[in-house]
């Protein structure tokens, strides 16, 4: 089969079967790619990981991109991608057109179950709060930040609600102080 | 014009959506839920919350989900009516959120892949990682509301337990976020159908 066709239906199995989003898909991922095909060894994929890590957008979304760039230029990246999205665009697209907005307002049954599942998803949204804290390492400290962040977001007031005004100022703050950081450290080892 | 609003506001959410679909879910609350002016989008935090639920239970990041689901809805209740509108949406946001990593990682990668280890891009994810947090959570507040937790006491009753409850089950035991959701539903089922509080 040929290389474009496999790296689609490799990335389509992969989009197809997992749930979650891209840190579940990352480990069938590298099963995929190192371990059955071996496309890649096993630094390059970590290497591709960090980069995709590294650009903003759909981390699984991402993966695919760089893995299949790295294989086989731009045509071997648009074949992953579209490996990776369809299965989920075609899972919802038909969910939308049956499970309509008023339906699940209008049907009892239906709407009886969503009243039980909405809180259910707004803890599922609480609880990577809580691990993605300490995974930023976030102090009693510095909890100040995301806190500020998260109240200013929800005020809905305007300018200050839009999250991509801290998204851009948390990038240039890390990048200053960790280029004065090298600077000094450089300094240092003088 | 709709898809050009559609368009634009998934090329941002693309373009900015570091950390994740938790972190991404601020980003499309902003630029669909909240979205100033324009209520004929129809969105509210309801529907939100229940494209983050089905999310949850079919394969798939929850980026794409979203803007399948979003960009079929949004064109009907615009105004147009026939079910291709409602798919030329879904493809055009799908692409929309998609292509601005597409374009980073195709004309970038050689960049990246020389300073994936230098202090700009480490410094950058370095600061991202606190606000990250602080997206996360204020996606969490802004569904805390009357739409997804109800108005009446019993509803708030039943709606602040099984929210504990969740989170219990999610953070201390290894139970699948999918199977927390369908006992959820099963619980909804059952005090809002059959007992009927």
């Amino acid at each position: 089969m040929n290389i474009y066709l496999q790296l689609f239906f490799t990335f389509l199995k992969i989009g197809a079967f997992t749930f979650g989003g891209g840190w579940a898909m990352i480990s069938i991922i590298e099963k995929e790619i190192v371990d059955k095909k071996h496309w890649l060894e096993r630094p390059e994929f970590l290497d591709l990981l960090a980069i995709a890590q590294a650009v903003p957008g759909i981390l699984a979304v991402n993966i695919s991109v760089v893995v299949g760039d790295r294989l086989k230029g731009m045509k071997g990246s648009v074949a992953a991608a579209a490996g990776t999205i369809l299965p989920s665009f075609i899972i919802i697209l038909a969910i939308a057109i049956f499970l309509t907005p008023e339906l699940i307002k209008n049907n009892a049954v239906i709407s009886a179950i969503f009243k039980g599942i909405r809180p259910a998803v707004v803890a599922l949204i609480i609880a990577p709060v809580l691990s993605s804290a300490k995974a930023a390492g976030i102090t009693w400290k510095t909890i100040v930040i995301p806190a500020g962040v998260a109240l200013l977001i929800f005020s809905g007031l305007p300018v200050v609600s839009n999250p991509i005004i801290y998204i851009l100022s948390g990038g240039i703050a890390g990048y200053i102080v960790f280029t004065r950081r090298a600077v000094s450290e450089k300094k240092e080892n003088r | 014009m709709v898809y050009l609003q559609l368009i634009w506001s998934y090329l941002k959410i693309g373009l900015f959506g570091f950390g994740g679909g938790y972190a991404m879910l601020s980003l499309i609350e902003n630029e669909i839920v909240k979205h100033g002016g324009i209520p004929a989008w129809g969105i509210d935090g309801q529907i939100f919350t229940d494209i983050v639920a089905i999310s949850q239970m079919t394969p798939g990041p929850i980026g794409i989900n979203s803007a399948t689901y979003i960009g079929y809805v949004v064109p009907g209740n615009a105004g147009l009516d026939s079910p291709w509108w409602g798919i030329l949406g879904s493809v055009v946001c799908t692409l929309a959120v998609v292509l601005p990593p597409f374009l980073l990682v195709s004309y970038m990668s050689h960049f990246i892949r020389r300073h994936h280890d230098s202090a700009i891009i480490k410094g950058v994810l370095s600061g991202l990682r606190p606000v990250v947090v602080g997206l996360i959570a204020s996606a969490a507040l802004l569904l805390m509301n009357g739409q997804n937790f109800g108005t009446t006491p019993q509803e708030l009753t039943v709606s602040v337990l099984l929210c504990i409850a969740s989170f219990a089950v999610v953070k201390f035991t290894g139970i699948h976020p999918i199977s927390v959701i369908t006992g959820a539903g099963a619980i909804g089922f059952i005090t809002y159908y059959l007992i009927g509080i």
